[in-house]
């Protein structure tokens, strides 16, 4: 009798403790979104979203790095899809699970653990200087590209070893080849989770920003071609608010880059649901 | 009874690392009859039988001594072309495991990996499929609904259809009717009855009567040895071996 009130009430702190903790990060986000949003709103407008900067910022709107936050999403997903899928593909059907692929697979773990900041160093001695690229759309999707591979490739391995064993053994066994397996059942199969993966990566990439100033450089003008400098919505944002130009203007950047990583986090979660309902329905 | 030799096993042994499954296993078996496997879980029906298609392949650390001959050629030698082997040995799984994608798509899969690209050719594939597999009354509306919304025995014939897609020559069967129903499991063995005046059919059951019922040769396993083999009514009603009556009566497994 003792003992079980005991334990109810053991229970009962521990849930009290649950619950505060959800409701602080709960809080924690409406404060900051709600600040941000209610600062930022009243600048938006059609004109802030389809004008160019005029003063430095000051006046105007962010249509540039709305193009070039487009542009390098695009570059850098069109070079870390290709790589990242791939190398999951490799790890996860072709690879003997062994030492070797557990070393590629802790690379990978420690490379998403590295702050972005280092990567743009990075970027900026070895694109930009050594191979000569500066700073440039092209430098700036490589180094981002980077900075998301390792969610590319943890995802999409993920979502390959999650596709039943039963689907790849049905058709090798109808007399298809590896690779026939991995195109026509296991990659369609997978490709809810591997699409959530690079959801999350485009938020990534949209919010990224230390690993562009050095890379992507900050010319406010639509990139004309993959060479030129191009300035982001999350560089702006950083210029105007900390070179003082425009805290309004700031704000409502910040409001824009907010409601696109939004809009992609839960396209994520999303696929990720209905990834899930499938698996359970197919199990 | 006196059907040519389709599948001829000689000395075959079988090592998951230093586990044998299988022990100087040797067997004949005849074109266009069915062929039941039986004996106590683990004894190694599942591995024998993967041993004919190859799909054993798959699983790491295997050694594999021994002679399977198919039409008298060696499916272990070096110049055997897998990707054949599998088209002329088809196999159903003990569950269903249709693919995530439609009727249609999972019937044509394999004549498509397999090169058709004719969708005239393909439809007659499928339909001649399903219909051979006792399902086309059943689905010949929903070809395009996802396969995985039929019900668990049809999806089981579903997959039977998928291997006649590709005609293969033998049919394996590994306990196709366990996640089934009677009705269900009525149906496909009546299905087996039709199939084998074209396929060999080895099929493994854990059901007796299903073995007499269907079967005209039996063989049982015991713990990776073939124990006894021959004519079902042999086996059922005078047994060789103490052990296969045994079994048989239920006395033990
Ligand atoms: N992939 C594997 N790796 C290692 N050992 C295995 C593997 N598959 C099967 N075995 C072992 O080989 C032996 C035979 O297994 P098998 O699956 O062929 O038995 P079975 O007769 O099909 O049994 P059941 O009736 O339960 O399906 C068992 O001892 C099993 O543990
Ligand atoms: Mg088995």
């Amino acid at each position: 009798m003792q003992r079980s009130t005991r334990k109810k009430a053991v229970q009962g702190v521990a849930f009290s403790f649950l619950w505060i903790g959800a409701i602080i990060t709960i809080v924690v986000l409406l404060v900051i979104v709600g600040y941000i949003l209610y600062q930022g709103v009243p600048g938006l407008s059609w004109e802030f979203l389809t004008q160019s900067p005029k003063a430095g910022g000051k006046e105007g709107g962010i249509l540039p790095m709305l193009v070039n936050t487009i542009f390098l999403v695009i570059a850098s997903l069109a070079i870390a899809i290709p790589v990242g899928v791939l190398s999951a593909v490799f790890l996860a059907e072709y690879a003997k699970q062994g030492r070797i692929v557990r070393l590629i697979r802790s690379a990978a773990e420690n490379l998403a653990g590295i702050p972005s900041i280092i990567f743009g160093l990075f970027g900026f001695i070895f694109f930009g200087k050594i191979l000569g690229l500066g700073w440039s759309l092209l430098n700036g999707a490589l180094t981002a590209a980077i900075v998301v591979l390792p969610t590319i490739m943890r995802t999409s391995e993920e979502a390959l070893l999650a596709v039943p064993q039963s689907y790849r053994e049905g058709s090798l066994s109808l007399g298809a080849t590896r690779w026939q397996t991995v195109t026509r059942v296991v990659l369609p199969a997978a490709s809810p989770g591997i699409l959530a993966g690079l959801m999350l990566s485009m938020g990534r990439i949209v919010g990224e920003t230390a690993a562009l100033i050095f890379t992507l450089g900050s010319a406010d003008r639509i990139a004309q071609s993959l060479m030129d400098s191009a300035r982001p919505l999350s560089v702006h944002l950083y210029i105007l608010a900390h070179e003082g130009i425009s805290t309004p203007k700031a704000f409502s950047t910040a409001t824009v880059l907010i409601i696109l990583v939004l809009i992609l986090n839960l396209t994520a979660a999303f696929l990720v649901s209905r990834a899930n309902k499938n698996r359970k329905t197919k199990g | 009874m006196e059907n040519a030799v389709k599948i001829s096993v000689k000395n075959l042994n079988l090592y998951y690392g230093d586990l044998q499954a299988l022990k100087e296993v040797n067997i004949e078996i005849s074109e266009n009859s069915v062929t039941a496997l039986i004996g106590p879980s683990g004894c190694g029906k599942s591995t024998f039988l993967k041993t004919l298609n190859r799909m054993n392949d798959l699983i790491p650390n295997t050694k594999i001594t021994g002679e399977v001959l198919l039409d008298g050629n060696d499916i272990y030698a070096g110049d055997c072309d897998v990707i054949e082997l599998r088209k002329n040995i088809g196999m159903v799984f003990q569950k269903p495991n249709p693919f995530p994608m439609s009727v249609f798509d999972n019937v044509a899969y394999g004549p498509r990996v397999h090169g058709e690209r004719n969708k005239r050719a393909l439809q007659e594939t499928v339909e001649r499929s399903l219909k051979a597999a006792a399902l086309w009354d059943e689905v010949k509306d929903r070809l395009s609904k996802p396969a995985l919304g039929l019900s668990g025995g049809q999806q089981q014939r579903l997959c039977i259809a998928r291997v006649l897609a590709v005609q293969p020559e033998v049919v394996l069967m590994d306990e196709p009717t366990s996640s089934l129903d009677p009705i269900s499991t009525g149906k496909i063995e009546d299905l087996m009855d039709e199939l084998k005046k074209k396929y060999t059919i080895i099929i493994v059951t854990h059901n007796m009567q299903q073995a007499a019922r269907i079967s005209e040769r039996t063989a049982f396993f015991l713990l990776g040895d073939l124990i006894e083999e021959g004519d079902t009514i042999d086996i059922f009603k005078t047994p060789r071996d103490k052990r296969t009556e045994d079994y048989i009566t239920g006395r033990f497994g």
